[in-house]
């Protein structure tokens, strides 16, 4: 929906009237600014382009130079290891599962819950409101939330990394916003004519409310994508890790990988793996993360802009 | 769908008085329902819309309020196998241990370090950055820096954990490299304990300041291009400018944020120190949120883990209203 309070604001060209003439001083600030502003952009960006140039890189390249990120020669020797080991590629592929099934189960739940409570009629909407908000400012906390998953005996299974996390009561704020941004009239003109709540839901709002619910399906693909604190709760065999498990114990425990050291003949510096399984750990967020941006900066302004 | 079974009982409530009006189409019911009552029972009205909130309302019932139900384990000595109801209540026990340890003061101490530091170099960062964006006259060069800088926040801790990890090694990481290559000696960045804060700050404005700076530039936006021209006929100049004008515009987000990030001085997150802690640098990285994990998961010790849970919980949310009552006082908004 793009008519929210967020964007219902005029965009404004960079103030115009500042500087017109402008002296010596401010064109040196203007100067010194983008230098900062560069060196921030920097500072963001090189850990990336030095991983990947790094994984890209010969070993010996690794050891003479102090700081790859353009490597003098090319090789896919990493990657062709990691993606050879059956480890990394069933990590991935647990992370795809829970991220597809997880955004879907958490769109469907957050939808439904947020146009409900978006009704301005619905008895009860208060007292709901409140029980939801109140989840934000205090939680039962890890160990009584890991009982509760145990007795429901998802301990294990992939449903711990979603059913737990299902909706998050920050994303059904801002969608039960949206919701109420739509017209009342264009609703009732559908009961008008016969539409059920449901139908109504389906029908009209849903359809009205696609870029919204994209955002929200974004924001939530993220984070099962990121999941790890639900995974080293929840999951004990190996073979269920999702990647950001597998990561951490190639990277920083230094192990997972050990399992499978006969994949293929040759086995590349441990270094060079390292940054190639950071990399492919990375790369579905680095290739959607220009589309999906500016989704992201809209949905973030609609949870902090009042009204 | 093991999910879908509390929901079962309360679905029956929700729907009172399944009469012979089910037989017939929803919205003819409807109809039918309201002229026979004239005003009919607003929950069987609207008992669509009840039953669409219902799946999220079991959500909510079973992974939000079951656990903080379950909070009463930390005055229990809490038995998986005797459950809830069957084991021994203990009372305060496991608070009265906890106050009488010395953890409890190395873990106050080390969280509150951490949050001293975080609210003096993180928290002001997104505000310089957004101020310093806004002064961007080149409309592709802000955009393109703005594409950069939040990139970060989109990847998991661990990513960024690892990322760091690689290059702040002591055996061929990139940082250690260049140090070298200086003339320096290798610095232990992961291991040693005089570094472990520097580096958890430094990550975490790595990672958040570019999407902090969101909130303000939509606040900065909002602010009446008059008032820099006035303000400019009176000859104030581009500092005093953002000091008089932009900074008091973006005050009340200013005063969210800070709210925000005073309710979370308690709770620093798990995930981050978990994966930068070692043996090497515990001492000054275990915080009350890992050690709900070490004592609790990896112990064992689910009372007492709860207890410290609790503990944190209870003081985050007494700061948080804290400190919005008292932005109240003074005459802002506040959050809640």
């Amino acid at each position: 929906m793009s008519t929210t309070t967020a964007t219902r604001r005029p965009s404004r060209e960079p103030r115009p009237g500042r500087g017109r003439r402008p002296s010596p001083g401010r064109r040196a600030f203007q100067v010194i600014n983008v230098v900062v502003l560069g060196g921030f952009a920097l500072i963001c960006l090189i850990p990336f382009l030095n991983i990947i140039g790094s994984s890209l890189a010969t070993p010996g390249e690794l050891t003479r130079r102090a700081f790859v990120i353009i490597p003098e020669t090319f090789t896919l020797d990493a990657y062709r290891y990691v993606l050879s080991t059956p480890t990394v590629a069933r990590a991935m592929g647990v992370s795809a599962f829970v991220t597809i099934v997880g955004t879907f189960v958490s769109l469907l739940l957050t939808s439904l819950m947020a146009y409900g409570l978006s009704k301005r009629y619905l008895r009860g909407r208060r007292t709901i409101n409140f029980l939801v908000v109140f989840t934000m400012l205090f939680s039962g906390g890890m160990i009584p939330t890991f009982i509760v998953v145990k007795e429901l005996g998802l301990i294990d299974s992939l449903w711990s990394l979603i059913l737990p996390v299902a909706i998050n009561a920050f994303n059904l704020v801002i969608m039960r916003s949206f919701f109420q941004a739509i017209p009342d009239s264009l609703e009732e003109a559908a009961r008008i004519d016969g539409c059920s709540d449901l139908g109504v839901f389906v029908r009209i709002v849903l359809p009205l409310s696609l870029a919204s619910i994209a955002t929200i399906g974004l924001f939530y693909a993220v984070s099962y994508w990121n999941t790890y604190q639900s995974a080293i709760l929840y999951i004990n065999s190996s073979e269920k890790w999702p990647v950001q498990i597998l990561l951490r114990q190639i990277v920083i425990v230094a192990t997972g990988l050990n399992a499978d050291a006969n994949a293929v003949d040759v086995v590349p510096p441990a270094q060079s793996i390292k940054m190639a399984v950071i990399v492919v750990a990375t790369l579905p967020m680095l290739i959607l993360y220009p589309f999906i941006q500016k989704y992201f900066v809209k949905g973030a302004l609609v949870g902090s802009v009042k009204g | 769908m093991p999910m879908l079974t509390p929901s079962a009982p309360s679905s029956a409530s929700a729907v009172p008085a399944a009469g012979p009006a089910d037989a017939v189409p929803p919205g003819l019911a409807k109809d039918l329902d309201q002229r026979r009552k004239g005003s009919a029972n607003p929950l069987w009205k609207h008992r669509a819309l009840y039953l669409m909130i219902l799946p999220g309302i079991a959500y909510f019932l079973v992974f939000k309020y079951l656990p903080m139900g379950g909070l009463v384990i930390a005055f229990q000595n809490y038995l998986p196998f005797l459950g809830f109801t069957g084991s021994e209540w203990v009372g305060l026990d496991h608070f009265v241990r906890l106050f009488s340890e010395d953890t409890f003061f190395l873990l106050l101490r080390n969280t509150l370090v951490i949050s001293a530091l975080m609210l003096l170099f993180a928290f002001p960062m997104p505000i310089v950055l957004a101020l310093l964006l806004n002064e961007v006259r080149t409309k592709v060069l802000k955009k393109t820096v703005q594409t950069i800088v939040y990139l970060p926040h989109f990847m998991s801790w661990v990513i960024i954990v690892s990322i760091f990890y690689v290059m702040l090694s002591i055996d061929g990481g990139s940082i250690n490299n260049l140090i070298v290559a200086a003339g320096g000696e290798p610095v232990r960045f992961l291991t040693d304990p005089d570094w472990l804060r520097p580096m958890y700050v430094f990550q975490e404005i790595w990672r958040a300041t570019g999407w902090g700076t969101i909130v303000y530039l939509a606040a900065i936006t909002s602010v009446d291009e008059q008032l820099y021209e006035a303000a400019e006929l009176d000859g104030a100049g581009r500092l005093r400018q953002t000091w008089h004008i932009t900074l008091p515009a973006i005050r009340p987000a200013i005063i969210i944020m800070l709210i925000l990030s005073i309710g979370d001085i308690m709770e620093l997150g798990f995930e981050h120190m978990f994966l930068v802690m070692n043996s090497l640098n515990r001492e000054v990285a275990e915080i009350f949120d890992t050690y709900v994990y070490t004592a609790g998961i990896q112990n064992g010790q689910l009372s007492y883990a709860s207890a410290v849970g609790l503990f944190k919980g209870l003081v985050g949310l007494v700061l948080v209203m804290l400190a919005n009552r008292l932005a109240k006082k003074f005459g802002e908004e506040g959050v809640y």
